[in-house]
């Protein structure tokens, strides 16, 4: 292929479209390359999609895209060996339009938002690796495929490859990621019958539930499990940092079969039969792990930038909003005609002004502090079950006497400055 | 329910390539420095087995997620994606 493009995108999942269909529907030549067999062969995620960036790219998109259901109920699963402590939040507002989240199956939604990209002018070139960047007197200039003779040129390269990045690596925009700054995690989709879900959850057809899962369904290593409702089946899944992982020696296989045969857990899945089992990475290392997100002729967005708000669980809207902004940028550069650093810092300028910036640098020390002080997840999960244990069995003790039981189980062998210190870290990280 | 991970494997489509994306580097080093052999147990496809004197990559059925890759202490797991198309065809999520 001699021709040049304006744009070679490289990955068609949420953030390399997003760029694609922007950059497409504003006149530019755009290439968007990926390496499945169609775009979704390569991507996953829990499966909460989010309303909001998603519509800024595609104004009601829910009317027509392969959606699952809008999420009308956020639940917070705080476990023990044998019991748990809830809170959740359900409003109807979120079960109308213009909805707040949904969940979704990637392979589904990422195939018809690259159609979608695709519409609007975009080459797709499936099946494709792409090895290297081409790079010239320090430009990025094009891009190496696997294909013979799979050398393509184009004015900008966006690199959306995902969260191993390896083309943002050899670019020197990065390290190699530490086991630290990747969440290693499992899932598997569950077919259910669509009657079984709206029982169990209480729910109606198309309103769905989101449940994150803390403390005994990570053995208390830094991460969550989840278990989300599509319209006939569930995702389940567990994920914990890599180096969690390691240190602990956890299967993740094995985790998430004890997470599926535990006792708050199984009854949900009565019956369920699993249809598919996934592994991914997510990145999250947060604010202090974005790389380098600029060169001359090139961009990093997505999962390859560590666009994740773990805490939030978001980031496919971080992705679509980075795409965006990138295309926007190149777009002005465009009229410029060059497409130096320079020119196209405003993209790292935008991004970092933005909520995601933000939201990151709220964050930035919160991974690092709880995977320092393994006390929140290990301990205190565990110390809040038996409070509200010890609170509520009626066994003839004084409530007084039950409290300062339920105080000194705190405070053993850490003080009530121990507690107090505990609070102030995690406040302090978080706030 | 779906129990063992080799019944789980056998859900998901591999469009195998012949030739392996994945590649010990130097296999002395799993023998001789690395007791632990910590990727034949995160590994979540359990791709990596000791074979009592060797390490054996079965890289057919690798979920591409590149835990190994970043996970190995001592770097020494040559990874690359598969050839355009080959590899793990996620069906659904």
């Amino acid at each position: 292929m001699s021709e040049k493009f304006d744009v070679i995108v490289v990955g068609a999942g949420p953030a390399g479209t997003s760029c694609a269909y922007t950059a497409a529907k504003n006149g530019l030549k755009v290439l968007l390359i990926e390496r499945g067999e169609f775009p979704g062969a390569k991507n996953v995620m829990g499966g909460i999609l989010y309303r909001k960036q998603m519509e800024e790219i595609i104004p009601e998109f829910w009317k027509e895209a392969p959606l699952e259901r809008p999420v009308v109920e956020q639940r917070f699963w705080f476990m023990d060996k044998e019991s748990m402590v809830t809170t959740s939040y359900k409003g109807l507002e979120w079960a109308q339009e213009p909805y707040n989240n949904f969940t979704v199956l990637r392979a589904k939604f990422d195939k018809w938002f690259a159609d979608k990209a695709v519409e609007q002018g975009a080459l797709l070139i499936n099946e494709t690796v792409v090895t290297e960047c081409i790079v010239e007197d320090e430009k990025v200039v094009g891009v190496r495929t696997d294909r013979p003779d799979g050398e393509i040129y184009a004015d900008v390269v966006v690199l959306a490859d995902g969260v191993n990045s390896l083309l943002a690596k050899k670019l020197g925009f990065h390290k190699e990621w530490k086991p630290e700054e990747v969440a290693l995690t499992v899932m598997e989709v569950m077919k259910m019958p669509k009657g079984s879900i709206n029982e169990r959850f209480n729910v109606e057809d198309n309103q769905g539930v989101s449940v994150e899962i803390f403390g005994e369904s990570t053995k208390g290593a830094l991460g969550t499990a989840f278990l989300y409702t599509n319209k006939d089946s569930i995702n389940i899944g567990v994920g914990t940092t890599l180096s969690g992982m390691i240190k602990k020696k956890m299967k993740p296989h094995q985790l998430l079969e004890e997470l599926k045969s535990h006792p708050m857990i199984k009854p949900y899945l009565e019956g369920a039969e699993t249809l598919e089992y996934l592994a991914h990475l997510i990145p999250e290392g947060g604010y202090n792990s974005i790389p380098k997100l600029v060169g001359d002729g090139v961009m990093v967005i997505g999962d390859a930038a560590q666009l994740v708000n773990a805490i939030h669980r978001e980031g496919s809207n971080m992705a679509m909003a980075s795409g965006k902004m990138a295309a926007e940028t190149i777009l002005k550069a465009k009229e410029l005609g060059e497409f130096t650093e320079r020119n196209l810092d405003s993209y790292r300028t935008d991004l970092y002004d933005s909520f995601i910036g933000k939201d990151l640098k709220k964050y930035k020390d919160a991974a690092h502090t709880f995977e320092e002080h393994p006390v929140y997840f290990e301990q205190y999960v565990p110390l809040m079950n038996r409070a509200m244990s010890t609170m509520f069995t009626v066994d003839g003790t004084a409530k007084w006497d039950k409290q300062k039981k339920i105080m000194n189980s705190f405070t053993a062998g850490r003080g009530k400055l121990g507690v107090a210190k505990d609070l102030y870290r995690a406040w302090r990280v978080v706030k | 329910m779906a129990k063992t991970l080799e019944e789980k494997q056998y859900l998901v489509r591999f469009n195998c390539d012949t030739k392996s994306h994945l590649e010990v580097k130097d296999h002395d080093v799993c023998a001789t420095k690395c007791p632990d052999k910590d990727c034949t147990i995160f590994c979540p496809a359990d791709v990596y087995k000791w074979e009592g004197d060797r390490m054996f990559v079965g890289y057919e059925g690798c979920h591409e997620c590149g835990s190994c890759r970043i996970g190995c202490p001592f770097d020494n797991i040559k990874w690359e994606y598969p050839k355009g198309g080959h590899g793990i065809v996620f069906r659904l999520a």
